[in-house]
């Protein structure tokens, strides 16, 4: 079966429903920028700081507990609101999928969408052969370096942080990174920032390794094998244990903690296989599982 | 991915696999580390907030979230940018540009969710964020002899971080200097003094602490003060200070220097060597 460089489900379904998931996620992204942009640019202070701090209208402080990690590795010592504002964001991810802090709300996500959609519209197909567990060996790295140098080594690169915090404090030169990614994911290796290299992703994944929202392959009998939900899917590899795993016994909850719980199969898939669900509905022979 | 086969070829790939992987990420780490070593390095002309802990702690404390800077009621503080020479994403000040202004309620500090700012600092007076230091005396139109004091007046620890120093005027021979001095156990680093500083380019500057401030060995002792914490002197006895001086004259030390006595002989004998002739 061969990959189409379109899906069919905007014909079978209009456009709008097609999308649906797509539209949703890119207001929220948009959404926490202005949050925290309202300020800086209106005089409305909604939000203070940026994603790796901030204080949301003065009383709710969210901290990222992945910078907040790095930073007590090197021996700084968080104060009160710090370590509530970890652990408020640390719930919700484990709650909703920790990778939806991936797919929602980083703002690199929709520089690398926009990169993998240029490549199935040009029919890019080169890639270079990364594992995609390297992710994991730079997650170690990053965790490495503070107790090893007392420095933050890691935020001298991370475009994740870099973008949000260039976008709201001043960029700088941090937008020659961003094009450079951009580029790596257009020209060198298909999904390869997001679902091979970065480390923050991988340390989301594994908050949301138990999350109770998954994605559901709750129809996948009437899956006609039109693999569009694999051509759109950025980490591919999670669909298949479900979509495929009847005979197997397995249930139709895509478990895998690299699902970014992005919806773009359900927007895809032109025969409603796919929907959200909570992880609970996976009973091998369920066809519920309907949130 | 290596299958379960039994075949010592798997596991071998695997481990090459593995050494590889781990070599190239090596490479790759030791070379990031390389950059943030340099990357991580404030400049002299940067200062961070009140409370900033010893700059390699605060670069590890500080998650770059900038709260700080948005809690500053005077918008002084900045992330640094990439690209710029100060550590991406840390806040900073330039005296020059914008000083402290040494707010009581210190909201930079508060605002810090890690303990990169010391939350212990409550009084704002004991910040050091730095220590002005009078760095170019030559031109400090104080040393001219000109009255300017500008900053002895905007000192918010006035008259005890910078006081005036009177000294002579050498050149008008009838006038007094008033030259700024800097006392490191006031100076908090605001910046102040830098800020409003007239000259084209500041004679005093803010300089990080370990820049500007020397130490004494450990070892060290001053006499005269290990004198006055015991009471008396250490090496007993302590012998008067004996000078041969001419006849009639007395020597005032630490006041008038050389003076004549009231009923002494005249400063200049008939025969000035017959004074040495004494016992």
């Amino acid at each position: 079966m061969s990959i189409r460089k379109k899906p069919l489900s905007p014909e079978t379904q209009g456009w709008f429903r097609a999308h649906k998931w797509l539209l949703a996620r890119r207001l929220s992204q948009l959404g926490v920028l202005a949050l925290f942009l309202a300020g800086p640019v209106t005089g409305v202070w909604l939000a203070k700081g940026n994603l790796s701090g901030g204080l949301i209208l003065d009383v709710l402080p969210l901290t990222d507990p992945f910078l907040l990690l790095q930073s007590i590795l090197s021996g700084g010592l968080p104060v009160v609101s710090g370590i509530i504002g970890a652990l408020i964001v640390l719930a919700f991810y484990a709650l909703v999928g920790g990778r939806v802090f991936c797919s929602w709300v980083c703002p690199i996500n929709p520089v690398t969408d926009l990169a993998a959609w240029l490549r199935r519209r040009l029919d890019l197909r080169a890639t270079s052969a990364l594992s995609r567990r390297l992710r994991y060996w730079l997650l170690g790295l990053a965790l490495l370096f503070p107790p090893l140098t007392g420095v933050m080594v890691w935020e001298y690169l991370n475009p994740v942080s870099m973008l949000h915090r260039g976008l709201i404090f001043g960029m700088g030169w941090a937008w020659t990174l961003i094009l450079a990614l951009f580029l790596f994911d257009l020209l060198v290796a298909k999904r390869g920032w997001c679902g091979h290299l970065c480390p923050m992703g991988a340390f989301y994944g594994l908050i949301g390794s138990g999350a109770l929202v998954r994605v559901s392959a709750a129809r996948r009998d009437q899956c006609n094998d039109c693999m569009d939900c694999f051509a759109v899917c950025p980490e591919p590899q999670v669909i298949k244990p479900a979509l495929k795993g009847a005979a197997q016994g397995r249930g139709p909850v895509i478990l895998d903690r690299h699902c970014t719980n992005c919806g773009r199969c359900i927007d895809v898939c032109s025969q409603d296989v796919f929907r959200f669900a909570t992880r609970l509905h996976n009973r091998a022979d369920s066809h519920s599982g309907i949130v | 991915m290596a299958t379960t086969k039994q075949s010592g070829v798997t596991r071998r790939r695997m481990l090459g696999d593995l050494l590889r992987t781990a070599c190239g990420v090596g490479l790759f780490g030791f070379g990031l580390g390389l950059y943030a070593r340099r990357a991580a390095s404030l400049p002299a002309h940067a200062l961070r907030p009140p409370g900033a802990l010893t700059e390699e702690a605060f670069d590890g404390a500080c998650i770059r979230c900038g709260l700080c800077v948005r809690d500053c009621p005077y918008d002084m503080l900045y992330l640094g940018r990439v690209g710029e020479d100060i550590p991406t994403g840390t806040p900073y000040f330039i005296a020059r540009q914008r000083a402290c202004e040494m707010c009581e309620d210190i909201p930079c500090v508060a605002a810090c969710p890690t303990d990169a700012l010391d939350h212990r600092l409550t009084d704002i007076a004991d910040a050091r964020m730095g220590l002005a230091v009078l760095v170019d005396q030559e031109t400090c139109i104080a040393f001219q002899g000109l009255r300017c004091e500008v900053c002895y007046q905007v000192c918010p620890i006035k008259d005890q971080a910078i006081t005036l120093d009177r000294q002579h005027n050498e050149r008008s021979g009838k006038h007094a200097l008033f030259i700024p001095v800097v006392h490191s156990d006031r100076c908090t680093g605001c910046g102040k003094c830098e800020e409003v500083c007239i000259l084209e380019e500041a004679a005093i500057k803010v300089l990080p602490q370990h820049l500007a401030k020397g130490e004494l060995g450990g070892h060290y002792r001053l006499g005269w003060e290990e004198k006055a914490r015991s009471g008396g002197p250490l090496v007993s006895p302590d012998p008067e200070h004996q000078y041969h001086l001419p006849e009639g004259m007395e020597y005032d030390h630490a006041g008038a220097g050389l003076i004549r006595k009231p009923d002494g002989a005249p400063p200049s004998p008939a025969n000035p060597p017959d004074t040495l002739d004494r016992n």
